[in-house]
């Protein structure tokens, strides 16, 4: 009981510094508050950023096989499936059609896509993300201008809902005939092929089957895409590393200016307060609880901050950089997932050393002779 | 009592800046009186009060607290008399806490906190009951003319009403021994009269009070019981043994 209140008195009093010394404690909440919010920005971001990959990856096909025309993708003709389905070890061969229409009103690029059971003549399920930008909702019409200069006049019947908007966000899912009608492509021919095989270490046999068979082919595996995804994320945390490092050099200045000095005046407290009968341990202990709030209010509303900008507010602040590669892409929200883990390695990296640095300096103010305060 | 034998303070030992502060004191320290340690600046007076009252420990020479005071160090030490030179740093913190209260020559109040936080501040550390100690702290502040001021900051208050602050604070866990250290320095000569003024009310509590000064107000005041005089960190007017 007397210890516990021993522990109020003592945490009372470590609330009144805090508001006696306010300008200093406010400062130092604020930048304490924007290192963490820049760490953890970049760490959500991080992590649903390759979480949205791994789901892209999941549903991706095994081998999808493209037609070149000098170095660039052409449509392939229907022929080819037949061809390739012959090869051994090839399960099934489908024709995809897709492709991307710029619509100039949203200043944005959307991805059309036949699926079978997507959508009937004459109606589109579109993403989120074109509903926004499009202010559009469910029952509006949206008319695209087909290749050959005519409209195609189109009725939104649902919203797609999905785990990852960067999947769906600026997705069309829209009738085969219709499709073709906007890209004036004609029935004997598909975007692309996808391929299911029976046996996955097979994989590079079949791709150089593709290739011989069809020389103006390129087949592209599973791996081929993840290394691309790989490469591109890669680069990006590499630039987020930078930043990290760049907020993790901002940090350890501001411990190390914080653990380097207690102002005169402080010291003096602290003389005061051994004088009058505090131990080393009590002085220790307030300075642990001083510490403890700065620190633990900071983390927190850094944490809050940074999940609010991530997830609700697109990354305003590093979306150019984040997302540079895709600004024709309509604006995708992040599917809000948190790492435990790397929240406790951030908790570690940011409140400990925090703590320590304020009770170092005040161990050793705390550990001269009282009668200091005396002379 | 407090039995001082050979005290020594040694600074910046064995370095070139040595300088002995207090040289070979030997003295007894009656209870329930009022001892004036006088002596010019840099007489050893301050070290002595901070030795004496558990603030520091001496180079060498030993410190024996005997009659009433041991109370203060049973939970430590049992038997009719205590040696505290020895202790280790957390008894010495219980028994400057338990058994002294200090008054500062600058008073040493915490800024920005009220009157009443700073008087309840040295029995933070034991734990007790938060009703109980601020009815004792109102209750001393009351004594001292201090009622109107509770909830007043410190920086807000005169020199006399800081001074005060500083007896209730070193009142506060009911001491046996005040230390005052130059208590009149910053005061004028009617507000020193009436710092003696409290001090005669202290002896006459039986409070035992040592006070290092070398203003004549103090040490030619009727109710000082005895006077050791100090130079250069050694008893002087007589022999070392006082």
């Amino acid at each position: 009981m007397k210890w516990l209140e021993k522990q109020r008195y003592i945490i009372d009093f470590t609330l009144s510094s805090l508001l006696r010394r306010k300008t200093k404690n406010i400062a130092l909440t604020l930048v304490y508050t924007l290192v963490v919010f820049v760490l953890a920005s970049v760490m959500f971001f991080a992590e649903a950023i390759k979480k949205e990959a791994s789901i892209i990856l999941r549903d991706s096909p095994e081998i999808i096989v493209q037609r070149l025309a000098a170095g660039r993708q052409e449509l392939v003709p229907m022929g080819y499936i037949e061809g390739i389905k012959k090869i051994r070890g090839v399960q099934s061969v489908r024709g995809r059609l897709w492709g991307y229409y710029f619509e100039p009103l949203a200043g944005s690029n959307f991805t059309l896509m036949v699926q079978e059971g997507g959508a009937e003549k004459g109606k589109i399920v579109v993403g989120k993300g074109i509903l926004r930008s499009m202010r559009a909702s469910e029952g509006d019409i949206l008319s695209l201008k087909s290749y050959k200069g005519d409209w195609v006049v189109l009725r939104i019947m649902g919203a797609l809902s999905s785990d990852s908007e960067l999947v769906s966000s600026d997705l069309i899912l829209i009738s085969e005939e219709d499709f073709r009608s906007v890209f004036d492509i004609s029935k004997g021919y598909v975007t692309d092929l996808t391929l299911q095989v029976r046996n996955p270490r097979e994989l590079p046999n079949i791709a150089q089957k593709i290739k011989d068979l069809y020389p103006d082919t390129r087949p592209i595996v599973r791996d081929d895409i993840l290394r691309t995804y790989n490469s591109i994320f890669n680069w990006r945390s590499g630039i987020l590393l930078v930043i990290m490092a760049a907020a993790g050099l901002a940090f350890i200045i501001f411990a190390w200016d914080k653990a380097s000095g207690l102002s005169a005046e402080e010291k003096k407290e602290i003389g005061i307060l051994k004088a009058i009968g505090w131990e080393t341990s009590d002085v220790i202990l307030m300075k642990f609880w001083e510490g403890t709030v700065i620190s633990l209010s900071s983390f927190l509303a850094g944490i809050i901050l940074a999940y609010f900008h991530v997830f609700f507010t697109s990354s305003t602040l590093f979306g150019p950089v984040l997302k540079g590669w895709s600004v024709l892409y309509p604006n995708f929200r992040l599917t809000p997932f948190i790492d435990e883990a790397q929240v406790t390695t951030l908790f570690f990296l940011t409140v400990l050393p925090y703590t320590v640095a304020t009770i170092v300096p005040s161990w050793r103010a705390a550990s001269v002779d009282p009668d200091s305060v005396m002379r | 009592m407090i039995e001082l034998s050979a005290i020594r303070k040694v600074f910046n030992s064995g370095r070139p800046n040595e300088f002995t502060a207090v040289d070979g004191v030997t003295l007894s320290i009656d209870s329930r009186k009022i001892t004036v340690l006088k002596g010019p600046s840099g007489s050893g007076k301050t070290t002595l009060l901070g030795i004496i009252g558990c603030m520091a420990r001496p180079t060498s020479g030993r410190i024996q607290l005997t009659g009433p005071l041991t109370q203060a160090v049973t939970f430590s030490v049992k038997g009719a008399a205590a040696e505290v030179t020895s202790l280790p740093e957390r008894f010495l913190t219980e028994i400057r806490r338990r058994a002294f209260g200090f008054i500062f020559q600058q008073f040493n109040l915490i800024k920005g906190i009220t009157v009443l936080e700073n008087v309840m501040l040295p029995a933070y550390p034991m734990g007790e009951d938060f009703k109980l100690l601020r009815e004792r702290a109102s209750r001393i502040l009351s004594d001292l003319n201090l009622s109107g001021k509770v909830f007043s900051k410190v920086e807000w208050l005169s020199g006399g009403e800081a001074q005060r602050v500083g007896i209730a604070r070193a009142l506060i866990n009911d001491p046996a021994v005040i230390i005052a250290d130059e208590p009149t320095a910053h005061l004028d000569t009617k507000l020193s009269g009436e710092f003696m003024g409290i001090v005669e009310r202290l002896k006459n509590e039986g409070k035992t009070v040592i006070i290092a000064s070398h203003d004549p107000i103090v040490f030619d005041a009727p109710i000082i019981d005895r006077i050791v005089e100090m130079r250069d960190g050694r008893l002087s007017g007589g022999p070392q043994q006082q």
